[in-house]
């Protein structure tokens, strides 16, 4: 059998759906074996977008999602998808075309080491430079890709190795000498952790992306009942318990609500689930949580003790751990701590200040979660993705899907696409900014082409929003490069041009009912370009190097 | 502080350039690094000394951990022998061949090359043994040094094995 065809049987067999990519010379055979396959092809306009689109559709469904590239220029383009999927530990698969093994190394035509650029940014990735070593491949890396810690995985398939003539005999089991994730936690560290929340005082759970990869959802709000204790998550940990729930005080760290960073450094123990402590949720480690003992679960030993001093390291899956803790835990009235967080949740909500003339962001959001509560929100970076994530009450797992880790501008709209492509009968909005959504707007074409119906609501304030408030806070307000004056550009025509529907706001009046239109349409892409206050800030915030509780705020 | 650490890999192309780049990206310092074979023609075996405190130390076990193709990890810093073996071309002349010679001897060394105004010895020993025999031969004028790197190994009956 051809190798092509191979391959594509292969990703049959893993129960590959969909592939975002696009062909060119080098993975041309490929594409010619994939054109008789029942797998769906989508045609990106870019291979960025390709592998952003893998990756929200991983994102939005826990199976891993596959993208194609050609050689050289193709496979460098997929290179921020690949480090994005890798900052948040999502389960992707790429493929990309490579000149033929006799020309490698010589700069032949579209040659680029893809291996070797990606390797700090994939969880594993290959050259396969044996024909006969191409299924195991295959197998290994669906198999490393969404197992243990998931990741990226990168495949570099030359040209000649895609001609081959091979035998389809698709490996059933992995045996990877070196990679066997430890799933079950210790029993006695487990014992411990159960010791430590009996005697705790001020408890809080600090949960994190892990929780939604291990699908321990009901697990972590069955412990935090239990306890009971106080939740916060990182940005990528929302939707580990419904936001709604009594005990949700939302996500922690630089924009969190000061009711949680304050729990938090209060606490007298940090339960952390599947976090990895990065600084945007800690604020300076030095003075991070003072008064707490920590737990830490998480099934990447490397994170544990690497930025957060640990009392009981627990290495496994979340959801195995959390099912055998829950049994150690009774339930233990804190009627003090609860009065002390509940006063501070009153004293200090998340508000912004209201006005009929101009529109502001956070009123967008609100409504947007007001009228579709349930829709997958993706988001891009800056300002639009800290507003969503404060005012978009995440109610489950998987709803939410932002680029935490590298904070990747021109992430939100094609994941916007994977996550419809997976659920065409999910609302699916990307709340974006103007900046942001121009980094991947050629996506446009795509979701005319397939019929995605994505909604996209830009809330463009005409600024690379999140520097400017840097540079009014910090810099003088020396505005600095960040200012994209483009008054006269029009958002709406553009998605016209490109066969979509395009809408305006300008005035507050017609916020909800230009989302009402907007999520009545379900056959077409729909671009909302919300002209909003240009000056609003994102508050709180925790300085970057300052401490959880050091907060600037803004009176209302 | 320094630390040897013997890591078990998969003799495969690229390992290397893994676990290399893995110090390089997450800021380790590698001081030195051997590699060969072992018993097993599928496995290498690399020993690196690294330079850090206990917290860099676990980093590093942990990350390299991580990799795919690394099997196994282990700390051979302590309870270890420890080997080192370097290649020096130190000038030599009529008046002071006799001199080196008994000095090579004295370290268990081997001439393992004469010419006219120069020899080739060879050393075997931990790191202090030869850097001591390297400072005596700079009286005489060393012209070229090669050193493999240190590899260790673990006394007593346990091995590392897959
Ligand atoms: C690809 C990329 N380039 C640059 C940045 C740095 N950056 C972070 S936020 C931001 C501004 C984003 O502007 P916009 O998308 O308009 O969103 P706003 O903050 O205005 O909501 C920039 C430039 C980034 N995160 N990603």
């Amino acid at each position: 059998m051809r190798a092509a065809d191979a391959i594509v049987k292969a990703l049959e067999k893993e129960g590959v759906k969909h592939i975002f990519g696009i062909p060119g010379g080098a993975i041309i055979e490929v594409y010619d074996a994939l054109f008789d396959s029942e797998i769906r092809h989508i045609l990106t306009r870019h291979e960025q977008a390709a592998v952003h689109a893998a990756d929200g559709y991983a994102r939005a469904t826990g199976k891993t999602g596959v993208a194609f590239a050609t050689s050289g220029p193709g496979a460098t383009n997929t290179v921020t998808g690949i480090a994005t999927a890798y900052m948040d530990s999502s389960p992707v698969v790429v493929m990309t075309g490579q000149v033929a093994r006799s020309l490698i190394g010589n700069d032949a035509f579209q040659e680029a080491d893809i291996a070797g650029i990606t390797m700090p940014i994939t969880k594993h990735n290959y050259l396969v430079t044996d024909e006969k070593q191409l299924l195991k491949i295959i197998k290994e890396a669906f198999h490393i890709a969404s197992t243990g810690r998931p990741g990226p995985v990168l495949i570099d398939l030359p040209k000649d190795v895609t001609l081959a003539d091979i035998e389809f005999d698709y490996p059933e089991k992995v045996d990877l000498m070196g990679y066997k994730p430890k799933y079950v936690g210790h029993p006695r560290q487990i014992k411990r952790a159960a010791e430590l929340i009996m005697q705790a005082e001020r408890p809080v759970i600090m949960a994190g992306g892990g929780v939604i990869l291990s699908n321990a959802t009901e697990e972590l709000t069955k412990l935090a009942e239990t306890i009971p204790a106080y939740v916060v998550t990182s940005l990528m940990g929302k939707g580990a318990i419904p936001e709604t729930h009594p005990l949700s005080l939302g996500f922690v760290g630089m924009h969190g609500a000061k009711y949680a960073n304050y729990a938090v450094q209060e606490s007298d123990l940090i339960i952390a689930v599947g976090i990895r402590f990065s600084d945007r949720s800690t604020g300076r480690l030095s003075s991070f949580a003072p008064y707490a003992k920590v737990i830490h679960i998480d099934v990447d030993p490397a994170e544990i003790g690497k930025n957060v001093r640990v009392d009981v390291p627990i290495v496994g899956d979340a959801k195995l751990i959390l099912r055998e803790l829950i049994r150690f835990i009774q339930y233990k009235q804190r009627k003090e701590w609860e009065e002390k967080v509940e006063g501070w949740r009153k004293a200090y909500p998340l508000r912004y200040r209201k006005d009929d003339e101009r529109v502001k962001p956070q009123y967008v959001i609100e409504k947007i979660y007001e009228l579709q509560p349930d829709a997958i929100v993706t988001t891009e970076v800056g300002q639009n993705q800290m507003w969503a994530a404060q005012y978009f009450k995440v109610h489950y797992p998987r709803q939410f899907i932002t680029s935490g880790g590298l904070g990747t501008m021109g992430f939100g709209f094609p994941a916007a696409m994977g996550a419809k492509v997976a659920f065409p009968e999910k609302t699916v909005v990307d709340i974006a900014g103007d900046g942001s959504f121009l980094m991947n707007i050629q996506e446009l074409a795509t979701c005319v082409d397939f019929g995605i119906a994505v909604k996209v609501v830009i809330l463009n304030n005409m600024f690379l929003g999140m520097v400017r408030q840097w540079q009014e806070l910090f810099y003088d307000e020396r505005y600095s490069a960040t200012c994209l004056r483009c008054k006269e550009m029009s958002f709406e025509k553009i998605a016209e041009g490109f066969g979509a529907i395009g809408m305006t706001v300008e005035r507050p009046s017609e916020v909800e009912d230009t989302l009402k239109e907007a999520f009545e349409i379900d056959d077409a892409p729909v671009i909302m370009d919300f002209r909003v206050d240009r000056l609003e800030n994102v508050y709180p915030m925790v300085p970057a190097g300052a401490a959880l509780n050091e907060i600037i705020d803004k009176e209302v | 502080m320094r630390h040897t650490i013997a890591v078990l890999v998969e003799n495969k192309p690229g390992v290397l350039a893994r676990v290399a780049g893995l110090f390089r990206r997450r800021g380790f310092n590698i001081e030195s690094l051997a590699v060969g074979t072992t018993e097993r023609e599928d496995l290498s075996r690399m020993t690196i000394v690294v330079s850090g405190d206990d917290f860099v130390l676990e980093q590093v076990m942990k990350q390299l951990n991580k990799l795919i193709e690394v099997i196994k990890v282990s700390d051979v810093s302590k309870n270890s022998v420890e080997r080192e073996l370097v290649l020096i071309k130190v000038a030599a002349n009529p008046q002071n061949r006799g001199e080196i010679i008994e000095i090579a001897s004295i370290f268990r060394g081997r001439i393992v090359d004469v010419a006219r105004d120069s020899f080739v010895i060879e050393v075997t020993g931990d790191e202090d043994k030869i850097n001591a025999f390297i400072d005596l031969m700079r009286q005489y004028g060393i012209k070229e040094v090669a050193r493999t790197g240190k590899i260790s190994m673990q006394r007593g009956s346990k091995a590392l094995q897959v």
